[in-house]
């Protein structure tokens, strides 16, 4: 096929005005373990699968959902080591601002130097783009927010989204399912419900993980125990 | 002679009852020498907040010109105006960036937080960074604004009696400073509106 003649380099349009590699990297964020986010009125819940290569790796030490500040985590689908130089990247600036202005990022702010970092790895030599679509949830004085960031660069506020392995069945349950009235707890076991309809075997705290927001403006990673609880609710 | 006291500057900003205020006088002068009576130090950055600069001019000059440039971007992305509290310390950083070669001006910012409370901070050259709640000065005499402040400040003032308070502070305390005077300005910040009113001084 043509295209394959320009998937070489990335800094080159293909004839049909695409970049090639840039469709790649989403087929690599596609290959990965579904992750999804929904906005409530009163916060925003991110989730997604914890999928183990092997039952001997020592799960408690693996985490897919990280903080960026106070009231801003993100979680990705993808190649997790690329998610960790973005993690880092983020953190570093979200302090950056801090120190100049002494208050926090707004999640919009922080979405849009995230983003433009993954395009600068599509326009600058020698490099090559994010394997990996971010979701970012925040609390701020603009409210709930929930972000997607793709390896182009490009981002979209979402009220409720998917991305991964599993994204267009998920997209398509949460469109069913969401309301702009959803409530921060409904919202959670939502998001549950959602990962178990394209979930291989049995939905416990040690295969998912979970991050929640709500008005107290503080991100938090759910414990095993609070995970297992909500899962029983769901049940 | 210090650089400090090449130009000549007064600048008083006190904070009432859900009010601001802040003036300087408008000298601009080259050591003895008077040139205009009618260049203020105290700059609007927008309708909630001012800045007053003294200290050399050109630096008060091209902080202010910088300051608009990043807050100029701010409103650009985060479509909102910056906070006092935050301009204050964006102001501190500024200045620390440049400790080893200093801007020569000492900043106070005035204006109110977006829940309506007073602010008011005040800095050196190197950006050390003092909130008030009373009343923040500086200028090339100090000692009389400073005294005639502590002597005429009282909480809870509404937007005529600071105004009243802030012209007679500022005034008595420039009158025995050589480098600054000449007329001055006021600017009194309230919830609705700006009022900035001229004052006719002792030209000398």
């Amino acid at each position: 096929m043509a295209e394959s003649q320009y998937s070489f380099s990335l800094t080159t349009f293909s004839p049909s005005g695409k970049l090639v590699q840039i469709e790649y990297a989403l087929n690599a964020v596609a290959a990965g373990a579904t992750s999804l986010g929904i906005s409530a009125t009163d916060g925003v819940v991110i989730a997604t699968e914890k999928k183990l290569p092997s039952a001997l790796v020592d799960e408690t030490t693996v985490q897919k959902i990280m903080t960026i500040t106070p009231s801003i985590g993100v979680v990705y689908s993808g190649m997790g080591p690329d998610f960790r130089v973005l993690v880092r990247r983020a953190r570093k600036t979200a302090q950056t601002y801090y120190q100049t202005y002494k208050e926090h990022i707004p999640v919009a702010q922080l979405v849009r130097e995230t983003a433009a970092v993954m395009q600068e790895f599509t326009q600058t030599g020698g490099v090559r783009p994010f394997g990996v679509s971010l979701m970012m949830a925040g609390y701020d004085d603009n409210g709930p927010q929930l972000y997607q960031i793709d390896p182009s660069g490009s981002y979209f506020a979402w009220k409720a989204s998917a991305i991964g392995k599993n994204m267009t069945n998920a997209k398509a349950f949460l469109e069913k399912r969401y309301s702009d009235e959803v409530g921060i707890e409904d919202a959670v076991h939502t998001a549950l419900l959602t990962l178990k309809e394209g979930f291989e075997g049995q939905l416990s705290g040690s295969n998912i993980e979970v991050g929640v927001v709500g008005p107290n403006r503080s991100f938090k990673v759910l414990t095993e125990a609070e995970v297992n609880d909500y899962l029983q609710e769901v049940e | 002679m210090s650089i400090f006291s090449y130009n000549g500057a007064a600048i008083v900003a006190m904070a009432g009852k859900e009010c601001v205020a802040i003036g300087s006088d408008l000298r601009f002068g080259v050591q003895m020498q008077t040139i205009t009576c009618d260049t203020p130090k105290v700059f609007k950055i927008h309708d909630k907040l001012y800045l007053g600069l003294s200290g050399l001019l050109t630096d008060a000059q091209t902080l202010h010109q910088k300051l608009m440039f990043r807050h100029n971007l701010y409103k650009l992305r985060e479509e909102r105006d910056m906070k006092p509290s935050t301009f204050g310390h964006l102001l501190s950083n500024a200045l620390y960036e440049r400790r080893f070669g200093p801007y020569f001006a000492a900043p106070v910012v005035a204006g109110l937080e977006p829940d309506g409370t007073p602010f008011l901070c005040g800095m050196d050259t190197i950006g050390a960074i003092e909130t008030a709640k009373d009343f923040m000065i500086t200028g090339t005499s100090p000692e009389s604004l400073y005294g005639m402040c502590e002597s005429m400040w009282r909480p809870d003032m509404g937007p005529e009696e600071l105004f009243e308070t802030v012209a007679q502070c500022l005034m008595s305390g420039f009158d025995r400073d050589a480098l600054a005077g000449w007329g001055a300005v006021i600017h009194v910040i309230t919830k609705d509106k700006v009022i900035s009113r001229t004052l006719k001084t002792r030209m000398d």
